[in-house]
């Protein structure tokens, strides 16, 4: 895939405040991107860069290889669908839709038919002739992409599109917006808080904290090896535990607070090996409770249950460990014979080392 | 209950003046008092054939209407800039704009008089009023128009960057139409405040004065006070109408920009 | 980061734009109210300026008891329409945002407003009709056979004057009112009432400091302008009635003393805002409401 995007060094200051503090970044052709962080973190602020709402104070941005500085936004070939849907009150779904083609050279008929395909690729055909105040929020969510996308831009900014949805309505344009994607081949740029929908539908995300980028990678290496103690804890739940550290050429030794020793390869600290203290992480998913008659391949310590929160599908675990101050988080699948286990039970944790990330601190 | 009943004497307290203006207008008697004598609209004839009167009337049109259509351009810039980013010193900026609000009307009309009068030396006319009232009309405006502007999704006029609109282009095709139900209300605010206003044209009218300053003249005589009533009786019907009209725009705007109705004018 | 202290282009389009009205009100009421700050600081015989410095306006206005008293009695009578019109105000504010639903609440607001865009003129003249001794209301009370004498102190005093305010700035004390009552969280008095107190208290404790804003505002916006108010006292006021604004217009227009009408005009204005300030640091000072 061919780069599309390009920033480098790019700051962007509100009086005092440092918004966006040497963004590099580099979107490729056809990808389908998110910029995922909690609220705060510019991730709105580096979309409306790359839109032309906003200058940036320093730094350089190349779209398609043209560098965008004296671009205005609406020469940009970048077209957004906004947080709140932006419909034009008191124009008809048709019109919304064709808003943009109003330069356009081509003949009415030609123009109305653009805009009933891109009606229908949407799924809203015959819906041209309604009141855009008349909409769902759904059907308005569709009009923003239609009216977008009617103008084949070569980037699609979409800024927290799915945050006014209710969560079934929200799962099912998750499905459409990749759907969608893959149809057009155009670069879909995502902003989002919600790290389960970046998850879902991106081919690479880029976490972003404070103005800066905390790990740029697809889902998968994010999820499983996060560089640093915040990235982890911002996506899905992590265990921290201390560990000391003694590296041992390719290999790290640990000796992990509460779990004990083991050794594990480097490439199992992405974020670089730390020397001496560190902090280990494992998901609750990649520990294990061992029940009546279960047995471990790896390692097994003794400890106290805590806390249970049941979910049907799953049940939650807090296990106190000697050696560990915080409880350990647990989950685990309700399989056929597994009891709940009460407050106050004894459980034995398995775990393994090929499940530990050592994260920088 | 007792709430409500309070309410409604209220509202009589504040119709009572209105309500006797055609009582009188229509009693064929020149004192203005009871018992009622008769029926006539004679006093609405004479409106028709005092020519000092339209004079008052067409002078008094001309600066409403300029005045409502200058205070509602000041209006709009001041409006527009509210909704943009902030300075330092914004605040205070719009606060003095919004000063009219609140100052005694005197104190504009003596301090414009001394202005136009004894250090400028120049003659009082109607564009003295104009600029005063223009003055005194431009807060309302602004309080109109900034709830027409603050109902605005910001995000719309970038929406119609976005698609390839200049800056001028999406405030022409997007926010003008949706404040235009604003900017009639404001304008017809305006007017009627300026078609109003005394104190300011009373210290400021040059030869022809302007209707309110004509009523002020009338009033000085009795036997005139049943043409007063008349005239009165047509200003209030004529206030009653355009108010009707300005709030049906302002609620039209609403129902625009797809929102609920929140309350009335200011 | 050439930027980082610099303003955006938002910002100077911002500012571009309401440079205009700002440019309109530094040109027409900032340079006028200077002129009238320098004019009280000069003498004026006849048609002639003398434009050495003394302070002899303003010793005459503080020391003839005609404009003394004229200013006293001003101030008085604003302070009572004041508080007349936003004691009379707050229950049909309270009626409306608690008691109406609100599909009807814009309704009654705008027949609250109409009569305040009506002619003020005649209005006011309409109430010396109804006040006068064969006036509206006495006509009708000794027809009722409820007096047997006209009534007299209502027309010709200050009473009138405080009435006929009352009723030409009814609408801004009851739309500040209504915003502020309108704000308050319908659920705060359902937690009050919830955690012990009655209606009544609920009403003392809740309610009303948080509609003090609404009521401070309500109070600057009647009492600034009242001051000046010039018909009114000239229509239904009679000689003890009159107010400052009628000795003001006398000075500029019938005596040709600008300056001493401008000194007038200035003490007046600095006694309201002092008044004004002094009211808005006690509310501040005792409730611990931050009106504005």
């Amino acid at each position: 895939m061919t780069d599309l995007i390009t920033l480098s060094g790019v700051h962007k200051y509100y009086g005092d405040y440092h918004a966006l503090r040497g963004i590099d970044l580099t979107i490729r052709q056809g990808e389908f991107f998110s910029l995922l962080g909690p609220s705060g973190c510019g991730k709105t602020t580096l979309l409306r860069t790359i839109a032309g709402f906003e200058d940036a104070s320093s730094g350089s941005l190349t779209i398609d290889g043209r560098d965008m500085k004296r671009v205005e936004a609406h020469h940009r070939p970048t077209n957004m669908v906004f947080q709140s849907y932006a419909i034009f009150p008191h124009l008809s779904v048709a019109e919304n839709v064709g808003f943009g083609l109003r330069r356009d050279k081509r003949a009415r008929a030609d123009k109305a038919r653009a805009v009933g395909e891109a009606l229908e690729m949407v799924g809203l055909a015959g819906y041209g002739n309604r009141r855009a105040n008349a909409l769902s929020g759904g059907q308005r969510q569709r009009v923003a992409l239609a009216r977008a996308l009617i103008l084949e831009p070569k980037v699609l900014l979409l800024d927290e599109p799915l945050s006014a949805l209710d969560k079934k309505m929200r799962e099912q344009m998750q499905v459409e917006l990749m759907r969608l994607q893959r149809e057009v081949g155009i670069t879909f740029i995502l902003v989002t808080h919600d790290q389960e929908e970046a998850l879902v539908m991106s081919d690479r995300i880029a976490v972003m904290f404070e103005g800066e980028i905390g790990q740029l990678d697809d889902p998968e290496t994010l999820y499983r090896r996060p560089v640093s103690r915040r990235v982890a804890a911002f996506i899905g739940m992590m265990n921290f535990l201390d560990a000391t550290i003694a590296p041992a050429g390719a290999r790290v030794a640990l000796d992990v607070a509460g779990l004990g020793r083991c050794e594990v390869p480097a490439s199992q600290a992405p974020g670089g090996v730390p020397a001496g203290a560190a902090t280990v992480g494992i998901r609750p998913e990649t520990l294990a409770i061992l029940f009546e008659g279960e047995s471990a391949p790896g390692r097994v310590v003794d400890g106290v249950v805590d806390e249970v929160v049941y979910y049907g599908d799953m049940t939650y675990y807090d296990v106190r460990i000697p050696g560990h101050d915080a409880p350990l988080n647990i989950s685990m699948k309700n399989l056929i014979g597994r009891p709940v286990l009460e407050v106050g039970a004894p459980a034995r944790v398995a775990w393994d080392e090929r499940a530990l990330v050592l994260l920088a601190r | 209950m007792s709430l409500r009943l309070y309410a409604i004497a209220y509202l009589v307290f504040l119709y009572a003046p209105i309500l006797l203006l055609p009582v009188f207008a229509f009693n064929d008697g020149t004192i203005i008092a009871f018992p009622l004598q008769g029926f006539t609209t004679e006093w609405f004839g004479e409106l028709g054939r005092t020519a000092a009167l339209h004079d008052a009337v067409q002078a008094s049109l001309f600066i409403a209407v300029l005045s409502a259509i200058l205070a509602t351009c000041l209006g709009l810039c001041a409006a527009r800039a509210g909704t943009m980013a902030s300075f330092p010193g914004k605040r205070g900026v719009m606060g003095f704009i919004m000063l009219p609000l609140v100052l005694p009307e005197i104190i504009v009309a003596v301090s414009l008089l001394v202005v136009v009068v004894q250090v400028l030396d120049l003659g009082l006319s109607n564009w003295t009023i104009i600029l005063a009232h223009t003055l005194i009309c431009t807060p309302f405006c602004i309080a109109i128009l900034n709830g027409a502007f603050a109902n605005l999704d910001p995000s719309m006029e970038e929406a119609a960057i976005d698609l390839g609109e200049t800056r001028w282009g999406a405030f022409r095709l997007i926010t003008l139409p949706l404040v235009t139900p604003g900017i009639v209300s404001s304008l017809l605010i305006s007017f009627t405040i300026s078609l109003d206003e005394f104190i300011i044209a009373f210290f400021l009218s040059g030869n022809t004065p302007t209707m309110p300053v004509y009523i002020w003249g009338l009033l000085r005589f009795p036997e005139k006070l049943p043409v007063v009533m008349a005239l009165g009786t047509i200003l209030v019907a004529l206030s009653i109408l355009l108010l009707t009209i300005a709030e049906f725009y302002r609620r039209r705007g609403l129902a625009r920009a797809g929102l609920r109705d929140t309350g009335g004018f200011l | 980061m050439a930027q980082r202290f610099g303003v955006t282009r938002e910002v100077r389009r911002s500012v571009a734009l309401i440079s205009v009205p700002f440019l309109y009100a530094i040109l027409l009421l900032a340079l006028p109210l200077g002129a009238i700050v320098l004019f009280s600081f000069w003498t004026q015989d006849f048609l002639t300026i003398d434009t050495s410095f003394t302070l002899a306006n303003y010793r005459e206005a503080l020391t003839q008891p005609i404009y003394t008293q004229l200013i006293l009695r001003s101030l008085a009578i604003s302070a009572t329409v004041t508080v007349a019109t936003v004691v009379l105000a707050f229950p049909i504010a309270y009626f409306v945002s608690f008691h109406l639903p609100p599909h009807r609440k814009s309704l009654w607001l705008f027949l609250i407003t109409i009569p305040f865009w009506t002619s003020y003129l005649i209005r006011v003249f309409l109430w010396k009709v109804i006040l006068g001794y064969n006036g509206v209301l006495n006509t009708s009370l000794t027809g009722l056979g409820l007096i047997d004498e006209p009534l007299t102190f209502i027309l010709y005093n200050a009473n009138a004057v405080v009435i006929t305010l009352a009723h030409a700035f009814a609408p801004f004390a009851i739309l500040p009112i209504f915003v502020a009552l309108e704000k308050i969280d319908r659920s705060l008095l359902e937690a009050s009432r919830d955690l012990g107190e009655s209606r009544s208290t609920t009403f003392f404790r809740v309610t009303l400091p948080l509609a003090m804003p609404g009521v401070v505002a309500a109070v600057l916006i009647v009492f600034i302008p009242t001051i000046g108010d010039y018909v009114t006292p000239r229509l239904v006021g009679g000689p003890d009635g009159l107010m400052i604004a009628n000795m003001i217009q006398t000075q500029f227009l019938r005596l040709n003393n600008a300056p001493l009408g401008a000194a007038l005009a200035l003490i007046a204005m600095v006694c309201v805002t002092v008044i004004a300030l002094g009211f808005v640091w006690l509310n501040r000072r005792w409730l611990g409401g931050d009106g504005k």
